[in-house]
């Protein structure tokens, strides 16, 4: 492995410790050709979608369309790209894994040396729980929480704007490290001392990626919060929000509330890294309890963040598809926020075995199971909005049911978890490993597709193909059981978590079938892409109509896809499910009177921003130190200059909002397209 | 008891699957056994609740999917006071059962907590002293002391079964966890901390053992074997490793600690006396201060030191504790 040297005088002024030995694609060794090769695909690969979009003139178009955008609607949707784009590389990883965990036995030490597999097991977690499940989660609320709303934009469009490229480049961070130097190996979580030990830039590429979209997650909760308290529609009282809205408000108050921590944790572990400060360290009064601590006061609330705007989009699909209202929206809305506070008060659970003793493993085993009480609300809820109802069983929908099944099990090993004497059995085995996936999994990525072949037709205007919606879904769903049904087993025999080599040749099986089933899981995702790119060849005979679903929340009430100005006149709310009321009561979209419209405009001072944080970042990790500091100054610089910006809003004329009343995609509307 | 043939039952179908032994349902050691035991009652408690819930997923969303015209179909129908009602209350039981047990257990199989039987009914001997065993675990590597025997290993444990263990924990410079899952749960090890683990072995034989916590690129082969056997041949195992000779000294030590992947056994007759207290407060090399010392000095510098709460937290406090958990 590569150990680019620390020593103070191997580093120059220009490039800091970075040099040609660096370039992991140069070594000779059959990992520099693993490289090499990825390199030249993805260059290939790069350089044709750029002469593609240079061939077909599209700069302009995406640059003031799409990169300076502040509609939250085009946002929405490139954080959705971005989350595929990252669960590709993520999923490489998985199935690297895999196929090491099945091969590395006796005699055979896989192809993978404990150096790489440790920077892709790293890789694989970081990355799907930042750059896919939190872009996917951020795009879906950004996509949908505004419509429902009645809103027509978030409360800081700019600031919307800066937090997609935040993210983006601390992704572009995590990516660069494939080809320019290495990559932590100290896990997702970075627990020192492995973090503090590591030499050369792996682990400093893991902070600033994770610094960076770290605070491009926190400008978003903060901006979720204040749009769903300063912009709902009138009428819509807090108790008459859509159930996602309500799971979106309190996911961006725990974002609020933790992220912070996130940030000055890792701040600390950079001062140790950069500067010898002893916060983490074994001598001079440091402690890693500290940082395992700290860490988890995020993490555990992080998991939580992941999970409630998910059951949020659940709750949105029960009742579409069931043909009634949600069952106990109270039950729900106070099973919701409960979560949210008891999330604080668990995050203990993830160590019970360092030693703390019985009083305070006691008090976080119960905290942590009085959780699933909220939850079990929750799926109670969902069932009961189906008993009596006319249940459609759409792809949405038996994603849906997938969730409804492999959650109930994923709750019931966590409870096992939380049993903090059963826990010191289970800790840190493949059984946790089969549990946490169970729940991101079974939770977060089925209601992930859910909300995507639910929300889809409404961003488009055309739904997504049923075949292979069905076919993806299927693969997931058996393809996870196999994945993972073999780990739990393998976990109740005592095997532990990241080993990159096995003596014991009867668990081979296990992980041969894991891999299996990870194989499937990859086809499940070829069938989700395939079922995309069919759905555009055949938009046409795909088309639908505003409503497509016979939905009853307001985003269902505007054209498909969506004008920029969202609503021509903000709807006034007098009931839950605004949108089915509305229609009950006959509701006719006006067609005169329009007036102009005040948005706001676009502006290139997000990605401006976001080029210099990624490209101070990139000095840090390479102690480049002239262009950390160039471009920190002009982030300073640039994010002053922009208040001098007077021209940020601007008027659609009403001529234009009167052409688009009368052309936009609305024709199905409220005969409901399910039948 | 009950749980015994909960455990045939449970154990039946996954071992006709697995032909592998699942640890965690049989374990061999007293300590895990209690513990194996609370995760299979409260895993069962919860079915009581799953069970029912799965099959209800199965039977609503059949019976009210939209081609069953025949199904009741009440578009209204969004809340019942007494249903709502029950889905608080039906997970609160089932919680409360499971966290009694948990707060309990929790109380009962404390690693902290000295063993007062070493199976079920067969309460601890009262002239029988727990085998006492030093842990220190290295990069990436265990060492055990046996100060009971002088003797020190590397990656070599053995304990005469029906007996009680006392395991002291620390680690030189990674975060590990000691793992035996037939013997105990596990138990994090720190440097310049130190943790406890009590546990018996019941059964003769070897059993896996292995650091669970993740530390670094050696951590997949930081195995070794741990044997529970009889006293007689627990007695010629420790001849033999006496036999080895040699002395671990500060200079062994040090050429010790250097990081190693996939190390073989070694067995040491004698031991420097207070080699794993020096570990532990870091002042192997003679240099450097112990850490008790320095903070004594600290307590006795300056009162604003008394005041920080974290200068009680650390193993300055815990011989304390120690002497304590060991008087009752």
């Amino acid at each position: 492995m590569l150990e680019p040297t620390n020593h103070p005088a191997a580093r120059s002024f220009l490039f800091g410790r970075l040099t040609l030995d660096s370039l992991p694609f140069l070594q000779p060794d059959l990992e520099g050709r693993i490289v090499l090769v990825t390199l030249c695909a993805v260059m290939l690969g790069g350089l044709a979608v750029l002469g593609l979009i240079t061939k077909k003139r599209l700069w302009g178009y995406l640059w003031n369309e799409w990169f300076t955008s502040v509609d939250h609607k085009k946002l929405g949707i490139m954080y959705m790209i971005l989350g595929t784009v990252m669960l590709l590389r993520g999923f490489a990883d998985a199935i690297m894994m895999r196929a090491q965990q099945a091969i590395a036995f006796g005699p055979n030490m896989g192809y993978l040396p404990p150096e790489h597999y440790d920077q892709i097991f790293t890789a694989h977690g970081s990355i799907m729980i930042f750059f896919v499940a939190m872009a996917y989660i951020v795009g879906l609320i950004n996509y949908v929480m505004p419509l429902q709303i009645g809103s027509r934009d978030v409360a800081f469009p700019f600031l919307n704007n800066l937090s997609f490229w935040f993210t983006f480049w601390g992704a572009i961070t995590f990516m660069v490290s494939l080809f320019v130097g290495d990559f932590s190996t100290a896990g997702w979580l970075g627990y020192p001392p492995v973090s503090e030990l590591q030499q050369g830039p792996g682990v400093d590429y893991y902070i600033w990626g994770l610094q960076l979209s770290g605070v491009g997650t926190l400008l978003s909760g903060v901006n979720f919060v204040v749009t769903i308290i300063k912009m709902r529609a009138p009428g819509m009282t807090m108790m008459k929000m859509p159930v996602f809205t309500w799971t979106s408000l309190c996911t961006s108050g725990l974002i609020i509330a933790t992220f912070p921590v996130l940030t000055a944790t890792l701040l600390l572990l950079s001062l140790d890294r950069y500067i010898g400060t002893h916060f983490f360290t074994s001598d001079f009064g440091g402690n890693v309890m500290m940082y395992i601590n700290l860490i988890w006061v995020w993490g555990h609330p992080e998991v939580y963040i992941l999970i409630l705007p998910i059951f949020g989009i659940y709750s949105e699909i029960v009742p579409t598809f069931s043909g009634k209202p949600l069952f106990g929206y109270s039950s729900m809305v106070y099973a919701t926020c409960a979560i949210m506070i008891l999330s604080y008060l668990v995050w203990l659970h993830h160590f019970f075995t360092m030693g703390s003793g019985a009083d305070v493993n006691s008090f976080f085993s119960l905290t942590t199971m009085i959780i699933s009480i909220p939850t079990g609300v929750k799926i109670f809820n969902w069932l009961f909005t189906m008993y009596r109802g006319r249940v459609h069983f759409t792809v949405p929908m038996l994603w849906t049911m997938g969730f409804l099944f492999t959650f109930t099990i994923g709750g019931m090993t966590g409870v096992m978890l939380s049993v903090a004497p059963a826990d010191f059995l289970l800790h840190n085995s493949l059984f946790l490993i089969a549990h946490f996936h169970n729940v991101i999994i079974g939770g977060v990525v089925f209601g992930v597709f859910a909300g995507v072949n639910y929300w889809f037709p409404k961003a488009f205007g055309f739904k997504l193909d049923e075949f292979w919606g069905k076919a993806s879904f299927w693969f997931w769903q058996i393809g996870f059981w196999l994945a993972f049904g073999p780990l739990y087993i393998m976990g109740l025999m005592g095997v532990t978590r990241r080993l990159s080599h096995f003596d014991n040749p009867a668990l081979q099986p296990y992980f041969i079938v894991a891999g299996i089933g990870a194989a499937l899981i990859a086809l499940g995702i070829g069938s989700f892409i395939i079922q995309i790119g069919i759905s555009i060849l055949r938009r046409k005979q795909y088309a639908v109509g505003g409503d497509p679903w016979n939905g009853r929340t307001l985003e269902w009430a505007t054209s498909s896809p969506p004008p920029d100005y969202n609503f021509a006149f903000v709807p006034n709310v007098h009931e839950r499910d605004a949108w089915m009321d509305m229609k009950k009561h006959g509701y006719q979209r006006p067609l005169t009177g329009f007036n102009d419209i005040h948005m706001p405009k676009n502006t290139a001072t997000g990605v401006v921003i976001g080029v210099l944080s990624f490209a101070c970042c990139f000095g840090l990790v390479w102690y480049i130190w002239w262009l950390a500091a160039v471009c920190f100054v002009g982030v300073i610089v640039a994010s002053i200059a922009h208040t001098y910006n007077y021209h940020r809003d601007y008027h659609i004329p009403k001529a234009e909002v009167d052409s688009f009343e009368h052309s936009g995609n609305w024709q199905d509307a409220a005969q409901g397209a399910n039948a | 008891m009950t749980v015994k043939r909960l455990r045939g039952l449970l154990l039946l179908p996954l071992v006709l699957l697995s032909g592998c032994h699942l640890a965690l349902l049989d374990p061999s050691g007293d300590v895990a056994r209690q513990q194996s035991d609370i995760m299979i009652v409260t895993t069962l408690i919860t079915l009581l609740i799953v069970v029912p819930v799965l099959v209800a997923i199965g039977i609503i969303g059949w019976r009210y999917r939209a081609s069953n015209k025949q199904a009741h179909y009440d578009a209204h129908w969004d809340h019942s006071p007494s249903l709502e009602l029950l889905v608080w209350a039906a997970p609160l039981v089932i919680i409360i059962a499971v966290g009694a047990i948990s707060w309990i257990g929790t109380h009962q199989v404390d690693p902290y907590r000295p063993l007062t039987r070493v199976a079920p009914g067969q309460p601890v001997a009262a002239d029988v002293k727990p085998l006492e065993v030093d842990v220190v675990s290295l990069r990436w590597k265990w060492l055990f002391f046996y100060p009971q025997y002088g003797i020190a290993t590397v990656n070599q444990l053995a304990a005469p079964v029906d007996r009680p263990i006392r395991f002291k924990l620390t680690s030189d410079e990674m975060m590990d966890a000691f793992s035996i899952p037939e013997l105990a749960g596990m138990i994090y090890t720190m440097p310049g901390m130190q943790t406890m683990l009590h546990a018996v072995i019941n059964k003769p034989g070897q059993y896996q053992g292995f650091s669970a916590n993740y530390s670094g690129a050696g951590f997949t082969d930081m195995r070794f074997t741990f044997e529970g056997m009889s006293p007689q041949d627990f007695d010629s195992w420790i001849a033999k490793a006496r036999a080895a000779g040699g002395t671990l000294d500060l200079q062994a030590y040090e050429q010790l600690r250097q990081p190693e992947r996939d190390a073989g056994t070694h067995a040491w007759a004698s031991f420097e006396p207070d080699l794993y207290t020096r570990i532990l407060e870091r002042c192997v090399d003679a240099s450097q201060t112990c850490m008790s010392q320095t903070m004594s000095a600290d307590t006795h510098a300056g009162d604003a030191m008394q005041d920080m709460p974290g200068m009680h937290d650390d193993h300055a406090a815990k011989p304390a504790a120690m002497q304590a958990a060991e008087t009752h």
